[in-house]
């Protein structure tokens, strides 16, 4: 088995006056290709600083990340722009979509940056995909909740990314909405391979992952795997 | 992977993205925009009007002169002089020149005037304006005058009547309007008269001393200008006369008018900079909104420099268009310039559009808006991508990259300054100056804050109190405010305050026994009929002051000459050309403060060397030190004088001031006339000795200082127009700004708010409390601006002019009050929003 991603031990600490504080500590672990992941634990137990990490948002103190073969400690703020295009996807709690661009100029953006020819195109099948084939010319702020996040999830995929990062993706929705939403996000990732990174406190929404890291206090609880979904 | 990790968008991405999301974002950059358009439109009005004048003297230049060249001289032409003339074909016309009184029979009125002995065929291009309009034609041929359209409103003279010129007495044919090379303010303290120049002899004023000029036009079309003053400048100089070429009087006017034209480019530069700062405020606001998006567009794969250049291609497209808008409202606003300037110009304005003006504003539009937008735009290399996951707070800039803005707007001012005033001392000062009244009002607003801080009113009311603590609380926008409302005040009460100081220049002190009328040309043997007239009436001579002519001979023995010729001489020209008006007396007088040497009281008649005093800048201009040698021409007798003593003569009083002083005993028996100055209480005083002397002394001149009075204060309030003009751009920039300001902040005060009412405060608290705020703001720039701008008027009136002046209540009655007020207004306008909407509302919009 393949791995998309390999982690070894990282740890990163965050200096605020003359103290420190480590906010990760000694977190080894890897990712294989077509897998769904899920980080648990409870509020500051670092969660967020590691899907960060992980996707390349930020660089640890020590340790290693490696993404699709490629270590990224040594890749400069625009490399690892260039990689997190090429290779990543992602979804955020509080959507994230641009709020100047229309929902399928959102979607655009991951192609665009590529170069790729028929952006518009491609963005208004996935937004068809996510059934908001009519909403493409709507901003953000026309948009509820739930179609924001399914607009984000179309963008997300837009790029046909080897890894999804997903923070809290249900985390400002309604349960009703959030369950679409899950849904949503699990069958495209399904029908496009992606291997999906799930940042959640949420026991429910983890449990559909196949494996599960629990971190408490910067430092790796256990890990869960299991062979199916 | 490959080691070349990069995305593949291209510059047309950035474009596309700079466009949709200016698309959503137009209204959010309104602010910005109008700071570039007033301040380029401020700046090119002023620019585009100076190059407009500059084409129209040089389109009029030869109906500005009336011929295409003459030759003028202080004496009638010598026999050499004449044949220069002889050699260049002659004069086409002839001209006779002089001030004098005018007594108008119908009322007995009296007016001195500059008289024109005018013959036939003047001018060649232009024409003489009169009404009725053929008097202009005929005036040679019915033997009568064309006189000063406002004097003879002035004076109630219609055409018919008829006016009295030393001994010849005239029918005024019309009224004159407009006539070449007359000059707007000379002609307001003695207005022109125009009759034929074969009437000029019965006058009886030509004599011996008077001031008169002789003119010789010459009406050569397709003359080489250049070649002819090369040929004869030289050969004219030695016989006393100049030759004047419409391109050279053109070149003079325009040079005149460029000093103005500079003044008011650094007025409408200030308004520019102050849109700068428009700019750097309205784009903090806007990116500091952006930050989010830009973390997002790199979590999505875009590099720090795609992030930075979306913006930049945005900021740079808005100063392009922001550019042209402000050309072209400035071009339309330099069409009110000639109502505003109106008979302060010298040649009637056609408007014309200047290529390099329109390029230079919007190559201005775009570089201030990127210059000043630098700063905040740079943060959006800096931001993380992990803002998008969460907010961080960050030190966004690096301290290097503050100082090299901060130099490059330096440089900025300080080329764009030296561009406009082409001296680099004058730029670097007007840098400086710049420098030191940013540095004080940003440093009152500082010390202002930290003041409430440390002695804060703790026992004030809450509201009060809240007031208070808002002006010092974090992302607070003190400075910038008190900076907007500063700079705009300082501006239009320095116009006020210098204003005042050149009043007081001019001014007469109504207490002191300070002369306000000036006999002029009074014949030596009428000095003591005179006196006695003027005592007959109750009026006191005040100083009776004899004047000698005389022309530099010799200095340290070698001739005027051998100077002339000498290209290496260090002798300023006007000291070898001029006919110098020299008087003798035993004492200084209050205008003058002995430098070196001693001044000498009285001499013997025969001496041989005469110790003479002369003014401090004579001696610049003549190289002469004490103990030097120089000889005068007293009208053909030599006398030899030695550089006794050096005087610094305060030559800005209203008084008469000499650069040579001959003691007494020498110059008694040369020819001479005098001058005569008494102090007369009101018009009505004034314009009976007026009469009572024209009609005894028909050679007498009298010049009313209190006339002239007038006139520079009209003048003065001319020119204020046009510079409060400008100044009102600054101030409405200075309103966008506030307005700026007042958006930043909105939403942090719409959250206190809500929830101070959430908390049971009333509506009226709430108002009371931005109010209170904006008004402490209103009040302390506003005030700020005008201290700063009458302590440095104070400054300047003590240091340059050396006088006092009684500052204009104008500022401090008008300017403070409407100011605060204009903030207040627009600070509360804000809140208008908070108040009406309920608590709940706004904690559910601004969650």
């Amino acid at each position: 088995m393949t791995s998309i991603l390999k982690i070894s031990n990282l740890e990163k600490t965050y200096t605020s006056g003359s103290k420190k504080l480590t906010v990760l500590e000694d977190i080894n672990f890897s990712i294989t290709k077509n897998e769904t992941f899920s980080i648990v634990g409870p509020s500051g137990s670092g969660k967020t600083t590691l899907l960060g990490i992980c996707a390349g948002l930020d660089k640890p103190d020590s340790g290693t990340v490696t993404l699709n073969g490629i270590v990224m400690n040594a890749l400069s703020e625009d490399e690892r722009a260039a990689l997190r295009n090429e290779h990543v996807g992602f979804v955020f709690q509080d959507f994230q979509l641009l709020a100047t661009l229309t929902a399928i100029e959102n979607i655009a953006i991951p192609l665009e940056l590529r170069g790729a020819k028929n952006a518009m195109d491609r963005a208004k099948g996935l937004l068809e995909k996510v059934g908001l084939g009519n909403r493409g010319n709507h901003y953000p702020s026309q948009l509820s909740g739930g179609e924001q996040q399914r607009v984000a999830l179309a963008r997300a995929f837009a790029n046909e990314p080897k890894i999804l990062f997903a923070d809290e993706p249900t985390g400002n929705l309604d349960a009703e909405t959030g369950e679409r939403v899950v849904e949503l996000l699990f069958e495209l990732n399904k029908e496009l391979g992606t291997t999906l990174v799930l940042v959640t406190h949420d026991m429910e929404l983890a449990k559909k992952t196949q494996n599960i890291l629990t971190i408490k206090g910067g430092k790796i609880a256990s890990l869960t795997r299991s062979t199916h979904v | 992977m490959s080691k070349n990790l990069k995305n593949s968008a291209g510059i047309s991405w950035l474009f596309k993205m700079a466009w949709r999301d200016f698309k959503a974002s137009a209204g959010k950059l309104s602010l910005f925009m109008l700071s570039i358009v007033l301040g380029i439109a401020a700046i090119v009005s002023i620019q585009s009007f100076g190059e407009t004048l500059k084409t129209n003297i040089a389109l009029q230049s030869k109906s500005l002169m009336g011929a295409d060249f003459k030759i003028d001289s202080d004496n009638e032409l010598t026999q050499d002089a004449q044949q220069i003339v002889d050699s260049l074909g002659g004069a086409d016309a002839r001209e006779i020149a002089f001030s004098s009184m005018a007594l108008f029979t119908k009322n007995q009125a009296t007016k001195l005037m500059q008289v024109r002995g005018i013959s036939n065929g003047f001018p060649f291009y232009g024409k003489i304006e009169t009404t009725p309009a053929e008097a202009a034609t005929v005036f040679n041929v019915k033997k009568g005058a064309l006189v000063d359209a406002t004097v003879l409103l002035q004076l109630n003279i219609t055409p018919g009547d008829s006016i009295k010129i030393g001994a010849v007495t005239l029918p005024v044919l019309g009224a004159l309007n407009a006539l070449p090379g007359s000059n707007a303010v000379f002609s307001a303290i003695a207005p022109p008269v125009i009759i034929p120049y074969e009437a000029i002899e019965e006058t009886g004023l030509v004599q011996v001393g008077s001031r008169i000029k002789y003119e010789y036009y010459f009406n050569a079309p397709g003359t080489d200008l250049t070649k002819l003053e090369d040929a004869v400048s030289d050969r004219l100089d030695a016989v006393e006369a100049d030759l004047d070429t419409h391109l050279a009087t053109s070149e003079r006017l325009g040079r005149r008018y460029e000093n103005f034209g500079k003044f008011l480019n650094l007025v409408g530069f200030i308004a520019l900079l102050l849109g700068c700062v428009g700019i750097a405020s309205a784009t903090t606001i806007y990116i500091r909104e952006k930050l989010k998006s830009v973390a997002i567009l790199k979590c999505l794969g875009a590099s720090n420099n795609q992030a930075f250049q979306i913006y930049l291609i945005q900021i740079g497209s808005l100063g392009f268009i922001g550019g042209i808008i402000g050309t072209i409202a400035g071009l339309i606003l330099q069409q009110l310039f000639p109502l505003l300037l109106k008979d302060l110009l010298p040649v009637d304005v056609t408007i014309t559009i200047s290529w390099t003006v329109v390029l230079m504003g919007i190559v201005t539009g775009i570089f201030m808006s990127v210059l000043f937008a630098l700063y905040p735009l740079l943060n959006t290399l800096k931001i993380s991508p992990l803002q998008a996951l969460r907010t961080i707070e960050s030190e966004l800039q690096s301290r290097r990259i503050a100082v090299a803005v901060t130099l490059a707007i330096l440089s900025f001012i300080f080329l764009y300054a030296f561009w406009l005033l082409q001296d680099y001392r004058y730029a670097l000062g007007f840098l400086a100056g710049i420098l030191v009244t940013f540095s004080i009002l940003a440093g009152i607003a500082r010390g202002f804050m930290r003041l409430i801080r440390h002695y804060f009113p703790s026992t004030w009311s809450f509201t009060s109190r809240q007031s208070l603590r808002n002006l010092f609380r974090p992302k607070n926008q003190t400075v910038v405010l008190i900076l907007a409302i500063g700079v705009g005040t300082f501006l239009i009460s320095t116009l006020y305050f210098t204003k005042d100081i050149l009043l007081s220049q001019a001014a007469l002190d109504g207490k002191t026994e300070n002369a306000n009328m000036i006999l002029l040309d009074v014949q030596k043997d009428e000095m003591q009929h005179i006196v006695a007239t003027l005592e007959e009436n109750n009026l006191n001579a005040l100083e009776q002051i004899p004047i000698v002519t005389m022309r530099v001979h010799s200095i340290n023995g070698r001739t005027n000459t051998d100077l002339k010729i000498d290209s290496t001489s260090q002798i300023n020209r006007w000291i070898l050309n001029h006919e110098f008006r020299t008087t003798y007396r035993d004492s200084l007088i209050a205008s003058e403060t002995l430098q070196a040497g001693s001044f000498t009281k009285s001499v013997e008649s025969n001496a041989v060397i005469v110790p003479i005093s002369v003014s401090d800048n004579f001696a610049t201009d003549a190289q002469v030190e004490l103990g030097d040698e120089v000889v005068f021409n007293v009208q053909g007798k030599l006398i030899t004088t030695q550089i006794g003593s050096i005087r610094l003569v305060d030559w800005s009083r209203m008084q008469l001031n000499f650069s040579i002083v001959f003691p007494k005993g020498v110059l008694e028996t040369a020819p001479q006339f005098g001058i005569v100055t008494t102090k007369v209480i009101d018009d009505q005083t004034s314009a009976d000795i007026q009469r009572i002397l024209v009609t005894q002394y028909p050679t007498l001149s009298i010049l009313d200082l209190r006339q002239v009075l007038t006139v520079i204060e009209k003048l003065l309030t001319k020119i204020s127009y046009i510079i409060n003009f400008m100044a009102f751009f600054s101030i409405l920039i200075g309103v966008i700004v506030l307005l700026g300001a007042v958006r930043t902040s909105k939403y942090q005060r719409i959250r206190e708010s809500v929830l101070l009412r959430t908390m049971g405060a009333k509506s009226k608290d709430i108002l009371k409390i931005q109010g209170l705020e904006y008004l402490y703001l209103g009040l302390l720039g506003a005030l700020s601006g005008i201290l700063l701008s009458l302590i440095g008027s104070l400054a300047l009136a003590y240091f340059v002019f050396e006088t006092t002046f009684i500052p204009s209540t104008i500022p401090f009655a008008v300017l403070l009050p409407g100011i605060t007020l204009l903030v207040l207004i627009i600070g509360l306008s804000n809140s208008r929003s908070v108040i009406k909407s309920t608590p709940l509302e706004v904690l559910r919009t601004t969650k």
